[in-house]
């Protein structure tokens, strides 16, 4: 399935956080961040990719485009969705994740805003975030072609000429020969990949020192 | 579901692109143009009767235990967007880490290089190569002035490295809190505790029977032994790789051992097997390597002079010299941490075709790399058979032993796992074995990166 990236700005985090940041003794639990897209039409989401880093769970909200004159409201559309097993070990800390549409809880045909909500339960991490965000939405459909006439309307089978005795029925022979050609181009199409073995360069090996790059 | 599915085609077409390149895939073509001959084999039906004919003939036995074999060593596809360094290793700071361990090592080397005046790798004149060639099966007898060679680590010195190993995302913190670790490694993985390695582990429970516990003498055969046996020897019958590993969990008859880890390991020795390890035995006769003198040294210096292996000197040699020439083993490269080292003919310093992986095949023995072999020569007494053993487990398990990664299976959480164990259960002992300075991981580094086969 094609898609197509969208370019999106990705507002600074914003920490949540109960009290004062600046006298508090520990370090914010919950982080969010906003993605809005200036240039582009509220669209269909295919597709979410980003980076872990040390994120524990996410949250995702999302605001869409209504056709009526309701303004548009905020749905959650990603609850809790566990990036890592035990926050407090390294497990799936720094994986790729890609996020599709069908795993999301709301319908996100008309997307103007994404609200991602990261959290990380545990004190043992300095910072955590999400990085190299990517968002997707559909590709283009196949150019649909136009046919010529005799194809997308055959003509009616003509009557075949009657069988000479002693040769074998023809449409019985094609159908092998067919499976034969198909045999035969699979061998011609395949190709191995096997190492020759060699480590040399044309029969010398003379080697000084080792190289750092 | 789709992305369940989309993942299985990716798993299939890299194993069915794996397996294009092997000697399986030209025997089964051979075999299915033979099979041409045979009565039972219809025009019209041909897929399905070249299939039935495998099937019967054993055919599709071996093509599974290919098929099994490729699962168990190679990782399954990642993300796409993940760089081919995220598959090797997905934690930034630990590739930085094995990075910088590997430029001491090549440092090392170098300057090891430069001091005794002796090139990386030359080729030998043809005398040399003679006697060589004469004295092969006994290369034990040799005994070269080694005593300027000095190996280029200790797994005491690989310790130091784990011991040193930071995640900068983690607050260690100045004072002794909850977020020190007691032990030496200070590194967050995931471990299992036991209760999970009960569940792991469930084939060594008491209530399941266990080679090597359940046959000692004052044990009826009746119970266990006898009927174990029986199924072991069916097992071999049907050369079937993953009913093998299956079996081999509750313990292995030592007359069936050496065939079933052959099995296991999807081992045969074909002829085209033989003449590869011939074709390595020509390379080590053609080129001398430093990396031999090192090997040599490091043979003298533990197996020669352990009482159980000294006799097997000699095979130590001509499995590890041709090692060291065996340009497959690059590609565990690909899910291993560690990279091969790098170096130019000489004269063509920085000119890429003239670039090579030095040794051949990218690993720089350390002090105690000849004791991985050194146990399967219990079992192996075929030189060609006990190589391919040897080098099929190096890249599926040893190579875990010595680098920096945070694979479950990797040295890294094996001393966390053993740390957090003993603290756990024996907290007495562990608390006074760090009062006189005697942290267990210490002891047991040694055992560790040696005797450990995950």
């Amino acid at each position: 399935m094609s898609r197509v990236s969208v370019p999106c700005h990705v507002k600074g985090t914003v920490a949540l956080q109960v009290g004062d940041v600046r006298t508090s003794q520990g370090r914010p639990g919950v982080l969010v961040i906003d993605v809005t897209f200036p240039s582009v039409a509220p669209f269909e989401l295919q597709e979410i990719m980003f980076k872990n880093y040390y994120t524990a769970f996410l949250s995702i909200r999302v605001r869409q485009h209504t056709s009526t004159h309701t303004p548009p409201k905020w749905v959650t559309c990603l609850r809790d969705y566990c990036l890592m097993p035990d926050p407090h070990s390294e497990e799936g800390a720094q994986e790729y994740i890609s996020l599709f549409k069908h795993q999301m809880l709301c319908d996100m045909a008309r997307v103007l805003e994404l609200r991602l909500i990261l959290r990380q339960p545990s004190p043992l991490w300095v910072s955590f975030t999400v990085e190299e965000l990517q968002i997707y939405q559909q590709g283009p459909k196949s150019p649909s072609m136009t046919f010529p006439k005799w194809l997308s309307h055959p003509v009616p089978c003509e009557q075949p000429a009657p069988l000479i005795e002693g040769l074998p029925d023809p449409s019985r022979v094609s159908s092998e020969v067919q499976q034969m050609w198909a045999l035969t181009e699979m061998i011609r199409a395949s190709h191995t990949s096997t190492r020759i073995g060699r480590f040399d360069v044309d029969g010398c090996y003379d080697l000084n020192l080792l190289s750092y790059t | 579901m789709l992305q369940e599915e989309s993942d299985l085609s990716l798993v299939i077409a890299q194993i069915v692109q794996k397996l294009k390149g092997s000697n399986l895939y030209a025997q089964l073509e051979r075999q299915a143009w033979a099979s041409l001959q045979r009565p039972e084999i219809k025009l019209q039906s041909l897929k399905e009767d070249i299939k039935e004919f495998f099937k019967i003939s054993g055919w599709e036995k071996k093509l599974q235990n290919a098929v099994y074999s490729e699962l168990s060593v190679f990782p399954l596809p990642s993300h796409p967007a993940a760089p081919p360094e995220h598959l090797k290793e997905p934690l930034v700071y630990m590739r930085k880490a094995q990075g910088s361990w590997e430029k001491r090592i090549l440092k090392s080397l170098n300057s090891m290089c430069t001091e005794l005046s002796i090139p990386l790798a030359r080729k030998r004149p043809v005398g040399e190569q003679k006697e060589l060639l004469n004295k092969w099966n006994e290369m034990g007898t040799d005994e070269p002035d080694l005593s300027l060679f000095r190996p280029v680590y200790a797994p005491k010195d690989f310790l130091e490295v784990l011991i040193n190993l930071r995640n900068p995302n983690y607050e260690n913190g100045d004072s002794l809190s909850f977020r020190t670790h007691l032990g030496l490694i200070q590194v967050p993985l995931k471990v299992k505790d036991i209760p999970e390695l009960k569940e792991f582990f469930v084939e060594l429970g008491l209530t399941t029977g266990q080679l090597g516990i359940d046959d000692s003498t004052q044990v009826p055969p009746e119970l266990f032994e006898n009927e174990h046996v029986r199924i072991g020897q069916k097992v071999l019958a049907e050369q079937d790789s993953a009913a093998a590993q299956q079996y081999i969990r509750q313990g292995s008859p030592t007359a069936l051992r050496a065939e079933l880890w052959a099995l296991i390991l999807n081992i045969s020795s074909q002829p085209e097997d033989i003449l590869y390890y011939e074709q390595l035995k020509t390379n080590v006769i053609q080129h001398d390597l430093l990396v031999d003198s090192l090997i040599y040294k490091d043979v003298k210096l533990t197996a020669s002079n352990d009482d159980y292996y000294f006799v097997f000197e000699d095979y130590l040699y001509q499995v590890l010299l041709c090692f060291s020439r065996d340009t497959s083993v690059l590609g565990h490269f690909a899910y291993n941490s560690a990279s091969p080292p790098k170096s130019y003919i000489r004269g063509k310093l920085g000119l890429e075709e003239y670039a090579v992986f030095y040794p051949p095949n990218g690993v720089i023995p350390f002090h105690g790399f000849s004791m991985y072999v050194a146990p399967l020569c219990f079992l192996y007494h075929e030189p060609s058979k006990l190589y391919q053993i040897f080098r099929e487990m190096y890249v599926r398990f040893f190579f875990r032993l010595h680098s920096i990664s945070s694979h479950p299976s990797g040295i890294v959480s094996l001393c966390l796992l053993f740390e957090t164990l003993l603290q756990t259960y024996l907290p007495q002992l562990f608390y006074h074995l760090r009062e006189i300075g005697a942290q267990p991981c210490k002891v047991s580094i040694w055992f560790l990166t040696h005797r450990t086969v995950p």
